[in-house]
């Protein structure tokens, strides 16, 4: 165990040298003179009942939490050696690269143990949700049509009106979010179909977005009609309070996005990162995930019962995408179907 | 007592003969098995002295036809077995007694005697002198209704002077068939038994005379 | 009796480790060929992969104005998962400038050929990890560059799927062996069978059963059988050999002894010289002492013999006692001494051979008889007493003059005061050999009243 003073002060130079650009940052103080840092893609407001609960377990430990974008989150591991002793991000390839790459280190327990095996990759990357990445559709731009089910659906719906949806269709800009590239590789090996409606929605002079909740504000204003690849459950949040949009899990597929979590190598209290890992896969922590914090919990037997859903896999394919020509050469084509 | 010597030992054979014969006995010798058949069939005889290795055959063999044959002669078997040969085995084909060679004629004689008190009972071999009855089978001198028991020495002195009444006796004599002949004996220790036998038969009509410087003789009161 | 043999491993035993042996070789063999083929099937199996991994990138490698462009299929790196989850590091090289990938990784030290992937191992960040390499050349502005894919892979699904395949091999090898053992007790209780069943058939038979063998036997058995039989036969001839000589060294011995003692007894009667009666006399005893002592050393010789042959049987000791004490009759009646067999219980038995027992027995009543004085008592009694029958022989004789029964026991040993008496001094050297033979004992007191005590204990018949 180490001094109080001791672990304050190494936190400290750790926050003030970081050289990769951080969102939000809170400390969680606990009783003890334990502390775990977290470096994370998911806001603080989602994640707090988790941290609260796990605290209820482990009042001992203090949870400095984080927050920085995917892109971030991975330069801040792989690039600048930042000290953390849990790195949970939403991009799963970065997470992967991470893990392949030896910066990750080995844990295993009874909890990860009980994980699906698409659900971890050795014993070093571990997912501790899944949410379906899905398309948004503002309910008054919809009006009197039918709402698609597939993304043919969508490419009919787009060229048979190309003036409603004129500048009001928005998705991820993958040359910026690290989520929005995993989502458009994926749709990009899943079908062709992609590349078309990417195509089509280029000719509709797209928005470009960072992130899931600047995309759902704008359909909930009313300035965008159509969303397409945002994050389930934010989207799940929103629907839930207002109503002025209709979630849609596309059925020709959906990819399904694991959140993962995985100890630095270089993690300074590695064993209060697997203990919140544990903490995050246990019974109590999947359902304090699922209920409190809308990020559904690991569950097999949903993803099974619907034929679409489509988990994306943790295993080496997911380098592909972030080999830096392949990027290269995936975002210049992006870039010629959808900016143009 | 007419005796059958069967042995193929030649010097054996007339010893014993001669040695018996001078006890008063006949004897008949025969040098083999074939031999003591022809013998058994020309005439009867007190009792069978039989040696076992005989030239044409086995001793034990003939006294088992012997006694097949339903013939009672007793017979008494001369081995040159030491004691370990089996007596019960030689016993059970039919001998009466056996003597181990070489033998004591005193010995042969005690062992004669007992098998034929065994064999013929107490009555037939009884002899009188004056009024005393001598029954040398039930070893008893009886006279004027009394009955005294000889021990085996008397016995055979009793025995010796009965014999021949009125003859006289030499110590010498009588030692030799009192005492076997290997004991250490003087013949004055046969005055010990002269005098025992004496009292015995104290009160009848017979007495031990003493023939000075000579012997003893057994003479009618 | 014991017999001490030279024993060394059963064969049972030895067949038994030879066969556990072989057992464990094979077990062994068994585990290190299918480990070897189940390493290498699962080599080939991750190098095929790789190997196609390799030239799945390789085909997709572009020629154009810019440069050479790579675009990395999707599969190339998803099949690779499909062995199970290990790293993946990959270079793709023009001449030695790396294109993409990671540009630490080992380049291959030997020349490619063309897409047939060179399969190496290399060490990468520490990481022991198998590589697989393919060339191509590819046309760019009209010039043919060598670009050269190289994937890696770490080998730890690998090893985790030997290391299960070894398990099943050890178990199929534990398997085999535990198999393997169980065939070979039973191989060993077959093969061992005979010589069993030819141990238990001769070890049924009697001390004295001497027949050859003749049950049918094995092969492999046929010379020890025959040997054995030979054996037999000479010891059947020894043995009746030994019986025929010590009958005929008696009678050979005790006839001429006879013959001389009858001419002795003769001249005795003819002579009234009392000076040449005694000469004739200690002749005659000579004769006597000859006769017994050749008599008893025949006769030790015939116990020896017997002890080595010993033919038990169940005895009733109260009836051979009162045989031999009537035997004895006439010697006592002679002699002047009164020989009493005194009364005893009539269920006393004992196992035990009844030759030697008689021999004992006579000895011992004819020692009585001997030493004890005329008109003296010589009782013979048996009883039983913890687990032993006791026979026992009381005389009224001169007693031992303070020698001890281990010295009159020994081979020609007498006591000092019997010289005139005649004897060889072997008589209690043939009791003592008999109780050895029969596991009793002999002991020999002088009685407080006078005279000797001499028993001889016999272990009782167990019921």
């Amino acid at each position: 165990m180490r001094g109080a003073l001791c672990s304050i002060a190494i936190t400290l130079i750790a926050s003030t040298t970081l050289a990769f650009d951080i969102e939000q940052q809170q400390l969680f103080q606990g009783q003890g003179d334990e502390t775990l840092s977290i470096l994370s893609t998911t806001d603080i407001g989602i994640f707090r009942p988790v941290i609260a609960a796990f605290q209820e377990v482990r009042p001992d430990i203090s949870v400095d939490y984080v927050v920085a974008s995917t892109q971030e989150v991975y330069r801040a591991i792989y690039e600048e050696g930042a000290q953390f002793d849990l790195a949970v991000s939403s991009a799963m390839d970065l997470q992967m690269k991470l893990a392949n790459d030896g910066l990750a280190q080995g844990h295993s327990s009874a909890q990860t143990d009980a994980l699906p095996d698409w659900a971890r990759w050795q014993d070093q990357l571990f997912a501790f949700a899944q949410e379906p990445v899905v398309t948004v559709v503002s309910q008054a731009a919809f009006e009197g049509r039918q709402t698609p089910a597939t993304r043919s659906d969508l490419i009919r719906h787009l060229r048979d009106d190309p003036e409603t949806f004129r500048g009001r269709i928005g998705t991820y800009d993958p040359r910026k979010s690290g989520a929005g590239y995993l989502f458009a590789t994926q749709d990009a090996r899943q079908s062709d179909t992609y590349w078309r409606l990417s195509e089509v929605m280029g000719g509709l002079e797209p928005k470009l977005y960072e992130a899931s909740s600047a995309m759902l504000n704008a359909v909930e204003s009313g300035e965008l009609a159509i969303a397409y690849n945002v994050l389930g459950s934010y989207a799940l949040a929103r629907l839930d309070q207002k109503g002025a949009a209709t979630i849609i899990e596309l059925e020709d597929f959906t990819n399904i996005l694991l959140r993962t979590a995985l100890i630095p190598a270089n993690a300074e209290n590695p064993s209060g990162g697997a203990a919140f890992l544990d903490f995050l896969l246990s019974a109590t922590g999947q359902r304090v995930l699922e209920e409190n914090s809308g990020l559904p919990r690991i569950n097999a037997g949903a993803l099974a019962a619907q034929s679409y859903l489509r988990p994306i896999r943790l295993d080496t394919g997911l380098l592909v995408f972030v080999d830096p020509l392949k990027k290269q050469q995936f975002l210049r084509e992006w870039s010629a179907a959808v900016v143009q | 007592m007419r005796f059958l010597l069967v042995e193929d030992n030649s010097d054996l054979a007339l010893s014993v003969q001669k040695r018996l014969s001078l006890d008063g006995h006949g004897v008949d010798w025969a040098a083999s098995l074939a031999d003591a058949e022809d013998h058994l069939a020309a005439a009867s005889y007190d009792l069978i002295l039989l040696d076992i290795m005989l030239p044409d055959g086995d001793g034990r063999d003939f006294l088992a036809s012997h006694r097949r044959a339903q013939r009672d002669t007793p017979v008494i078997v001369m081995t040159a077995r030491s004691a370990v040969s089996d007596r019960v085995a030689l016993l059970d084909t039919g001998a009466d007694d056996y003597v181990t060679k070489p033998f004591d004629f005193e010995e042969l004689e005690a062992r004669v005697r007992a098998v034929l008190r065994r064999r013929s009972g107490v009555s037939q071999t009884r002899m009188t002198f004056a009024d005393l009855t001598f029954d040398p089978l039930g070893a008893t001198v009886s006279f004027a209704h009394e009955t005294r028991e000889l021990r085996s020495r008397e016995l055979r002195l009793f025995e010796v002077l009965i014999s021949a009444p009125d003859r006289i006796f030499s110590k010498g004599q009588l030692c030799d068939r009192l005492f076997s002949a290997s004991e250490a004996v003087t013949d004055n220790a046969i005055e010990v038994y002269v005098g025992r036998l004496r009292k015995k038969i104290e009160g009848s009509g017979a007495r031990i005379e003493t023939v000075r410087g000579v012997g003893y003789r057994l003479t009618a009161a | 009796m014991k017999r001490v043999v030279n024993q060394s491993i059963s064969i049972r035993r030895r067949l038994l480790l030879q066969l556990l042996f072989v057992a464990i070789l094979l077990s062994g063999l068994l585990y290190l060929s299918v480990r070897t083929v189940a390493d290498s099937a699962v080599e080939r199996t991750q190098d095929s992969i790789l190997g196609a991994a390799t030239i799945a990138i390789a085909e997709e490698l572009r020629g154009g104005e810019e440069g050479v462009a790579v675009d990395i299929p999707y599969t190339a790196f998803s099949m690779l998962g499909s062995i199970g989850q290990d790293r993946v590091f990959y270079r793709i090289t023009i001449g030695d400038e790396t294109v993409t990938g990671y540009d630490e990784l080992a380049l291959p030290t030997e020349p490619l050929n063309g897409l047939t992937p060179l399969f190496y191992d290399d060490a990468y960040r520490g990481l022991l990890v198998r590589a697989a390499a393919v060339e191509r050349s590819v046309l760019v502005n009209g010039k043919a560059l060598p670009v050269r894919v190289i994937v890696a892979q770490t080998r730890t699904s690998q090893q985790t799927i030997v290391a299960s395949l070894a398990e099943r091999a050890a178990l199929l090898g534990i398997g085999f062996f535990v198999i393997a053992v169980g065939l070979s007790l039973l191989t060993a209780r077959l093969v061992v069978k005979p010589v069993s069943s030819l141990v238990e058939a001769v070890g049924r038979r009697g001390p004295q059963d001497l027949r050859p063998v003749q049950r049918p036997v094995p092969r492999e058995l046929v010379p020890l059988v025959t040997a054995l039989n030979g054996f037999m036969s000479r010891l059947s001839v020894a043995l009746s050999r030994t019986e025929t000589f010590i009958a005929e060294a008696a009678h050979h011995i005790r006839t001429p002894l006879a013959t001389l003692r009858a001419q002795a007894e003769i001249a005795l009667r003819q002579t009234e010289n009392e000076e040449a009666r005694q000469t004739i006399r200690s002749m005659i005893r000579s004769v006597d002492t000859s006769a017994r002592s050749a008599g008893q050393m025949l006769e030790h010789a015939a116990v020896v013999f017997r002890s080595d042959q010993r033919s038990d049987e169940q005895i009733d000791l109260s009836l051979l006692v009162e045989d031999i004490t009537e035997s004895y009759e006439p010697s006592a009646e002679m002699k002047g001494v009164r020989l009493v067999c005194l009364p005893h219980a009539h269920d006393i038995t004992v196992d035990a051979d009844r030759i030697l027992l008689e021999a004992a027995l006579r000895n011992l009543i004819d020692n009585a008889i001997k030493y004890t004085p005329k008109d003296g008592l010589v009782e013979v009694s048996v009883i039983s007493a913890e687990g032993f029958a006791r026979l026992e022989v009381k005389d009224s004789g001169r007693g031992l003059f303070g020698a001890q029964a281990a010295q009159l026991t020994g081979r020609f040993q007498r006591g000092a005061n019997v010289e005139d008496v005649v004897g060889s001094g072997l008589g209690l050297t043939i009791v003592k050999e008999v109780a050895r033979s029969l596991n009793g004992r002999f002991e020999i007191v002088e009685r407080e009243e006078g005279g000797t005590c001499a028993a001889l204990y016999v272990p009782l018949r167990s019921r």
